[in-house]
């Protein structure tokens, strides 16, 4: 272990942090507007990321060119989520009915990709995705840098309709209080459908990026929706600032445990920097403080 | 004098340690002892978060240190492959229990949606601890002592401890309902401040109920090592196990007492079923997430209360009807 290899882990932390960072956006937005935990996170970051192979490799798109098909159609899957299933969860049971509706949804996804794709490894493969630029002594891949250029934009475009437009401002107020949203003319069900949408179109450019970075198959959304609830809870559930800090600081952390102690210890890290959090802020990094909790 | 119910219980009773006398083909018998073994844990389970409300998604911890301890200990002790083995199931129960009070104590301290997430994290955490130290022999597993019974009479001994099993939990599940622990369990879950303002220790029944519901799901996973001979990290420790077992309960019916018995002989014996028919995992899930699907919204409070209600509207319209018909008949 020397200097350039831990300075090495921290910038490779802080790149594929970033896109971390970006799926686990799209999950506390959800749950901050709707109340609704979508377990089905994983398998539609994976979803998305069996989409751009199906695209690059039957028809030859390239990988982000791909995104501007796959990023609309997850859209799609996610209204249609939503309408069929999830505007029916009614009740006080509600967060804890909407983990399984997700998570039924997420087998039967799990079970078409296994039919569909077989359960073998697949990686995302193109030019940028093999080879290396070397800045300051350090080789960084390509897709590293590209995906945290794509998870910059793509968060910027999201602040900017969360805080620049007429839109973003329902979305907020929802967050907020969905029952003084409604009052002021807002209309919540639309909002909370747009907000599943793009919740889980986000995870279509997060599923090309981890695609081209790891080999993957459908079983692999557990290993990812466990890591994204972990973000969203340690950021503190509904904050948008916390799971991106919450989400970068992770995967860094666990690089650098991986550089420092090896990487059989990196994931258990992951999960006991959760545990040790919250045993002393139970709301997580930024939660609000709920007083009272139906 | 014997109500009704009870004369159904006992029916039930009687059918389930009949079956293996009956049916002598080991597969089904086999699939009664996987059976049994869920409905344990889910009635175990159900008696912590059907009653308190507090979903736990991380059972399958109780469940995997269960069979590991009773691995290691079978090992340790140089126990022969016999009817010795079975004594150590309650220790695998045991075991799990005292794992329970560490996990309690961190994941009680949040509320009911962190809780679920918590626990998810808390499993992943002891699954990737039986990956990866030494002594649980990684994910090459570890081997339980051959147990040289005949094929045709091997599941019996495992079915019989197993529905000894179920029978305890149920019994326990029963005694807590009715006493004035299961009442401050309730209240947690109706209004869990309300309930600290009348003076319910919110966080010591929390931590008792989450502690006592360790114990059926660790026998049940130190029972099941030892039919299977052979445990796995990922077999054990398995996401699927976690939610599987809250599926049952609530499509039996969340924090009733039949509810997670019903849900669980009728969901694990399909799976195993299905499992065998279709030897190809993917529909199963398809098949298994779609079902479940249509239960969750069409019969949100569980089969049991569904029918129930259905029942009673039934004799409502039959008194009605008995009203109506002579004028129908004109």
């Amino acid at each position: 272990m020397n200097g350039t290899a831990v300075l090495h882990s921290i910038i490779d932390g802080v790149l594929t942090g970033s896109v971390y960072a970006l799926m686990a956006t799209g999950l506390t937005l959800i749950f901050g507007v709707m109340n609704i935990i979508n377990v089905a996170q994983g398998i539609f970051v994976i979803l998305g990321a069996y989409l751009s192979y199906a695209l690059s490799v039957h028809l030859g798109i390239d990988l982000f060119v791909g995104l501007a098909i796959t990023i609309p159609t997850l859209f799609v899957v996610g209204v249609v989520v939503e309408r069929l299933f999830l505007t029916r969860i009614k009740g006080p049971e509600r967060v804890v009915m909407s983990i399984l509706v997700t998570y039924a949804v997420s087998l039967v996804i799990e079970g078409v990709l296994n039919m569909v794709f077989s359960t073998n490894y697949v990686e995302l493969h193109a030019w940028y995705v093999d080879r290396s630029v070397k800045v300051f002594g350090i080789y960084l891949p390509y897709i590293y840098l590209l995906g945290f250029a794509m998870a910059v934009v793509l968060l910027t475009a999201l602040y900017v309709m969360l805080y620049r437009t007429r839109f973003g401002s329902s979305v907020r107020a929802s967050l907020a209080d969905q029952t003084s949203a409604a009052l002021v003319g807002i209309n919540v069900k639309r909002v909370s459908t747009v907000c599943f949408g793009l919740g889980v179109a986000v995870t279509a450019a997060g599923g090309m990026i981890y695609g081209a970075t790891n080999a993957f198959n459908a079983s692999s959304s557990y290993d990812l929706i466990s890591r994204l609830l972990v973000i969203i809870v340690l950021g503190g559930m509904g904050s948008i600032g916390g799971a991106l800090v919450a989400g970068i600081m992770m995967v860094t952390i666990e690089d650098l445990v991986s550089v420092v102690w090896g990487p059989v210890w990196s994931n258990l890290a992951f999960f006991l920097i959760l545990v040790v959090v919250l045993s002393l802020r139970p709301q997580g990094l930024f939660g609000k403080q709920t007083v009272r909790v139906a | 004098m014997l109500k009704v119910r009870n004369v159904w219980w006992i029916a039930a009773f009687g059918a389930l340690v009949l079956f293996p006398l009956i049916e002598t083909n080991p597969t089904y018998t086999g699939i009664g002892v996987i059976a049994l073994i869920f409905m344990g844990c889910a009635t175990s389970w159900n008696m912590f978060s059907g009653y308190s409300g507090y979903v736990n998604l991380g059972s399958a911890v109780f469940y995997g240190v269960g069979a590991y301890t009773m691995t290691l200990l079978a090992d340790h002790l140089n126990v022969p492959g016999n009817g010795d083995l079975f004594w150590l199931v309650p220790v695998g129960g045991l075991a799990a229990m005292i794992v329970a009070v560490p996990v309690g104590l961190v994941a009680l301290r949040v509320r009911r949606h962190t809780f679920v997430v918590i626990t998810i994290a808390i499993f992943f955490v002891f699954q990737l601890s039986a990956i990866n130290f030494g002594f649980t022999g990684g994910t090459a597993g570890l081997q339980l002592p051959l147990i040289p019974w005949l094929e045709t009479n091997y599941n019996k001994p495992f079915y019989y401890a197993a529905l000894a099993i179920v029978v305890f939990a149920t019994l326990l599940s029963v005694a807590v309902r009715r006493s004035r622990f299961g009442l401050q369990l309730l209240a947690i879950r109706d209004d869990e401040d309300r309930a600290a303002g009348l003076g319910v220790k919110v966080f010591a029944v929390k931590l008792t109920g989450f502690t006592l519901s360790a114990f059926a799901v660790g026998m049940g996973g130190a029972l099941f090592a030892i039919f299977i001979g052979q445990i796995y990290p990922q077999f054990v420790f398995d996401p699927l196990f976690d939610i599987s077992i809250a599926l049952m309960a609530i499509f039996g019916g969340l924090g009733t007492l039949t509810g997670p018995l019903l849900g669980a002989l009728v969901l694990e014996s399909m799976q195993q079923y299905l499992a065998i028919r279709f030897s190809n995992g993917s529909l199963y899930l398809i098949i298994f997430g779609a079902l479940f699907l249509v239960i969750v919204l069409f019969m949100p409070q569980g089969v049991v209360v569904y029918l129930s209600e259905w029942r009673s509207l039934l004799a409502s319209r039959r008194v009605e009807g008995a009203r109506v018909v002579p004028e129908e008949k004109s």
